[in-house]
């Protein structure tokens, strides 16, 4: 089968426009290196938590936002096609391979979610399972902690969440479970969410905290609450327990990311589109302007794989889309795409204080109002190449908490915009929502 | 003078020592160690940890000698005979890598001929093998690389010997003050009698009434020295950086063999190799920051020796900086990377006609048990008491065996307890006990002292994922409250930022950048409840009795 469109990257941003795509008619090939970003952050759909102050209201933030920082991505994608995308996301999972489980919540409102130091992030779109941890108006809480889980300490969550600041007085409480109580002493994040999805070690986890709960505390747990029926588990908790239950995300690998992979993976499939992972591109294949095709790494030799779209979705810094070398040139690893926002030689790349906005923090490609890589004088270089997530310049997601949303959005918004060319196989009177 | 008069403060605490030795590094701890060996009481004080100061921010090498062969012969001498009882007294914290001399394509080869020889005067075991022999030995040296000449050069795990030191020092009775900075010096008459202290983690401040004072403090000598109302001990900041980069790109120490410049030896130590350094004259010891440029020259000269450096990943980068002793009384010479690496005992009743109060200064890290050994041995010599040196041949805690360390000592221990102990440092190979024992039995919460303690996050990922862990694990045991443990956090990742950010780049970047997900986008660490750490960046006290008083920072 021969492909019209190649989408670069299975991350957040790859897997959402290889989907629409697909869903849209066109034949996508996702061709990656790895899997994608999913795997290590929390998967909440975090549209904006600062700017620089805590947001209550997302949607109402962005244009302030844009405002203030010229080139941001979120300047050329307009509110609505934010909100699309996340109704379309939230009808993936909804109606996708691990339904009924969902993710809930929008735009209106950011919740304040308990993370594992105990900080209370804004986060805008939540897997239904962690909602019940929004800290807003105050709470109280059991939070459950693993001795085998090195990576979740729930006596530090509920030390330092009673004192967040979230309008309203936090209770909380901590345990440690000596569960499982066989095999390795040693469990990563994935391994206790096996352990969740069998219903008997649920109720030993039931009979140790249940006579320890008081009336009106919610229990936190860590995010491992099942990985092949996270909505089974997570219900089946609430019910026996009796009140509210909630998952806190944890260090990688993210359980709840790779549940998100997961279903995008498999919509994918159900909707004919097809991944290559360990297929690292290394090249453009051009004539003139036009990307005609990607060269692909295998091994000792090279293949190309043409096509007549493509979206760029390699991911930033972190995920080995960008690269500094150590004469300190910046490169886009994939298609050699010039990067913008990288500080001239002999300026600073970064401060000393972590925390500071580094001014290398927003490199990345520079896109036109329809995600086209631009050159240094705003001239567009390809037509047929859109760009979206943390490839982008002008974000500083971590500190805005808005990789996750401005991920979603440019990769919805990529593939709508390839899909209105009408020059993939598709007939675009197919409904942009299938759910 | 600035003394403070001898009529207490009826509250405040006066401890009684024979002997204060001021500054924890290497030559402290080494002093701290001669003189309670000796049967001395001993109290031994630092403004920090153990070794943060110079002696924490070396390279690593135990010197052969090779280095000053030629340009140094006295300090060759003293090298090759400090290295052999080093191996013989803290084996625990060396390993015998052995060196190499190379001579690179830009490197003269008859240079190759006056080191050998001047090896020979010295003493310095050292032989020429075949280009052809190194390069089987050490694959990824430079293959255009022209000479080569084995020397018994080694490594020095700092901590490790500081450490073993001061537990040394304390089972024969010395008591160790970390984090207490000298605030003031006691005089009598013609004597120094003792010393002022403030308890940097709560700020009180405490008394020391000590027979005899001696000022180990390295770089910050002259600020002492100055306290005690003492001028012209000039002590020059010599300003080096070193790049650890990941893995060990060799497996032997691998030195130039040209003239000691700048970049010229690359020193594997534990799972990691280290490339130095420079020679940068610098204004004040606190003073030290790492310049792009010299991030530059490190790499560049790193190509010259293993081709594909700069392609590799560089972990973490810090300054140090040497105490170049010049002092005015005895009349050194003044130019810069000549500045005598030689040690010196300033005698302050010789030279100031002050009593019970001495400086050791100047000298490498090699050498520092043969400095500890003069200064005390200057001391008796005023005191009119004869009990002799035993370092020599004393064996430090941990050593008892006389055997050296080697690099796949921790994994094999691992390996054994793997099913029974959570690993909480993977990269280091850090076991859940070991640092929960570290962690009660630490003078402090901060878990960059833990680090050093450890090496916890000192690996490819500079505690990415462990630290985290431990910050969990210090509020877990009840060390720390929930704001106190997340403000340890913060401030760990501000130190590590420090030593990260000139070196930004390649896979490190990438690194960074994971971390950055982790801690701001997953745990959002900077939104946490965190209350600052007391201890983390103590005032510069000896900066501010220099400044105070107008005193030049090369008084």
């Amino acid at each position: 089968m021969s492909h019209d469109t190649i989408v670069i990257g299975t991350g957040l941003a790859g897997l959402t426009a290889a989907v629409r795509l697909a869903q849209g008619g066109a034949r996508v090939l996702v061709l990656a290196k790895g899997v994608g970003s999913t795997h290590l952050g929390p998967t909440t759909i975090d549209v904006l938590g600062y700017a620089p102050q805590r947001v209550e209201r997302p949607g109402d933030a962005l244009a302030a936002l844009v405002e203030a920082n010229p080139g941001h991505p979120y300047g050329v994608i307009e509110p609505s096609v934010i909100e699309a995308s996340v109704e379309w996301f939230k009808a993936q999972t909804a109606g996708g391979s691990l339904a009924p489980y969902a993710y809930v919540g929008g735009l209106e409102e950011n919740l304040l979610l308990p993370t594992a130091v105990g900080a209370a992030k804004p986060s805008a779109v939540v897997p239904e399972t962690m909602a019940a941890g929004d800290l807003r108006g105050g709470a109280s809480l059991l939070i459950v902690g693993f001795r085998k889980v090195k990576d979740f300490h729930s006596g530090l969550v509920a030390d330092n969440v009673s004192r967040a600041d979230v309008g309203g007085p936090v209770h909380a409480r901590s345990a440690e479970l000596e569960l499982p109580a066989a095999g390795r002493v040693d469990l990563n994040a994935l391994a206790l969410a096996r352990h969740f999805d069998d219903p008997e070690f649920r109720s030993a986890v039931v009979a140790q905290i249940g006579r320890r709960l008081s009336a009106e505390e919610r229990v936190g747990f860590p995010a491992v609450l099942g990985i092949k029926d996270p909505h089974g588990a997570w219900a089946d908790l609430e019910r026996r327990l009796g009140r509210p239950v909630f998952e806190i995300p944890t260090l990688p690998p993210s359980v709840p990311g790779m549940r998100v992979f997961a279903t995008l993976r498999e919509a994918l499939r159900r909707a004919g589109g097809e991944v290559i992972l360990n297929a690292e591109v290394v090249g453009p294949e051009l004539e003139g302007d036009r990307l005609v095709g990607v060269r692909v790494n295998l091994g000792r030799r090279e293949v190309v794989h043409p096509a007549e779209h493509f979206v760029l979705a390699s991911g930033g810094f972190a995920s080995g889309g960008l690269a500094l070398d150590s004469s300190w040139r910046a490169h886009e690893r994939a298609l050699g795409l010039p990067v913008a926002g990288v500080p001239a030689p002999g300026e600073p790349r970064f401060t000393d204080t972590y925390f500071d906005e580094q001014p290398l923090s927003r490199a990345g490609v520079a896109v036109d109002r329809e995600l086209r890589p631009v050159g240094p004088g705003d001239e567009p270089l390809h037509e047929n190449v859109r760009v979206a997530g943390a490839t982008l310049a002008g974000a500083v997601p971590w500190h805005e908490k808005s990789g996750d949303g401005i991920s979603l959005s440019t990769g919805y918004q990529a593939a709508e915009l390839i899909l209105q060319t009408g020059q993939t196989a598709s007939s675009l009177d197919e409904p942009a929502v299938t759910a | 003078m600035k003394a403070v008069p001898s009529g207490h403060n009826a509250l405040m605490t006066t401890l009684q020592t024979e002997v204060l030795v001021i500054g924890g590094g290497a030559t402290g701890a080494g002093v701290a160690w001669d003189a309670a060996l000796r049967g001395f009481d001993v109290i031994m004080v630092d403004r920090r940890d153990l070794g943060e100061g110079t002696s924490g921010r070396f390279h690593g090498l135990l010197h052969s000698g090779g280095r000053y062969a030629v340009k140094d012969p006295h300090a060759a001498t003293e090298c090759i005979e400090e290295n052999v009882i080093l191996r013989h007294i803290v084996g625990d914290a060396i390993e015998d890598t052995g060196g190499l001399f190379v001579t690179t394509p830009d490197d003269d080869p008859a240079y190759g001929d006056r080191f050998l020889q001047g090896c020979r005067d010295t003493r310095v075991p050292a032989e020429e093998i075949d280009v052809a022999e190194a390069l089987r030995r050490e694959p990824r040296l430079n293959p255009g690389i022209r000479r080569a000449f084995t020397v018994p050069d080694g490594n020095i795990d700092a901590w490790k010997c500081i450490s073993a030191l001061a537990d040394g020092a304390t089972r024969h009775g010395a008591r160790i003050l970390t984090y207490h900075s000298v605030v003031a010096l006691h005089s009598e008459g013609d004597a120094v009698t003792g010393a002022r202290l403030r308890n940097e983690l709560t700020g009180e401040e405490l008394d020391v009434e000590a027979g005899f004072t001696l000022s180990a403090a390295g770089a910050w000598a002259a600020g002492i020295a100055h306290m005690a109302g003492v001028e012209g001990v000039r002590v020059a900041p010599g300003k080096g950086i070193m790049i650890a980069m990941n893995h060990r790109l060799v497996n032997t120490v691998v030195n130039r063999c040209i003239m000691p410049a700048d970049g010229d030896i690359l020193v594997p130590i534990r799972t990691v190799s280290v490339i130095g350094t420079t020679d940068i004259r610098t204004a004040h010891p606190d003073e030290i920051p790492v310049t792009q440029e010299e991030v530059d020259l490190m790499l560049d000269e790193g190509e010259a020796l293993v081709p594909g450096f700069r392609n590799a990943r560089a972990l973490r980068v810090w300054a140090g900086v040497r105490p170049l002793l010049q002092d005015v009384k005895t009349g050194d010479s003044d130019s810069s990377r000549d500045l005598g690496r030689s040690h010196a005992v300033l005698d302050h009743l010789e030279r100031d006609e002050l009593k019970g109060f001495m400086t050791i200064t100047g000298g490498k890290w090699t050498t520092f048990r043969l400095m500890a050994q003069d200064v005390v041995d200057a001391m008796c010599a005023q005191l009119g008491d004869d009990r002799p040196c035993r370092t020599r041949e004393e064996r430090l805690p941990g050593s008892e065996d006389g055997e050296t360390y080697e690099l796949g000592h921790r994994l094999r221990v691992r390996e054994r307890e793997l099913q029974d102990e959570q690993l909480v440092c993977e990269c280091e190979l850090i076991s859940r006990t070991r640092l929960e024992t570290a962690m009660r039995e630490s003078g402090t919460a901060n878990l960059d002292d833990i680090r050093r303690d450890l090496r916890l996050g000192m690996g490819p990922c500079q505690g990415g994922f462990c630290i985290y862990r431990a910050t969990g694990m210090l509020h877990a045991i009840g060390r720390q409250d929930g704001p106190a443990a997340a403000g340890s956090l913060v401030s760990f990742l501000q130190e590590r930022w420090r030593g990260v950010w000139p070196i930004l780049y390649g896979d490190q970047l990438r690194q960074a950048r994971l971390d950055d997900w982790i801690y701001q986008g997953v745990l959002d660490v900077e939104h946490a409840a965190a209350t600052p750490p007391a201890g983390a960046a103590p005032p510069e006290v000896i900066a501010e009795a220099m400044q105070s008083h107008g005193a030049e920072a090369t008084v």
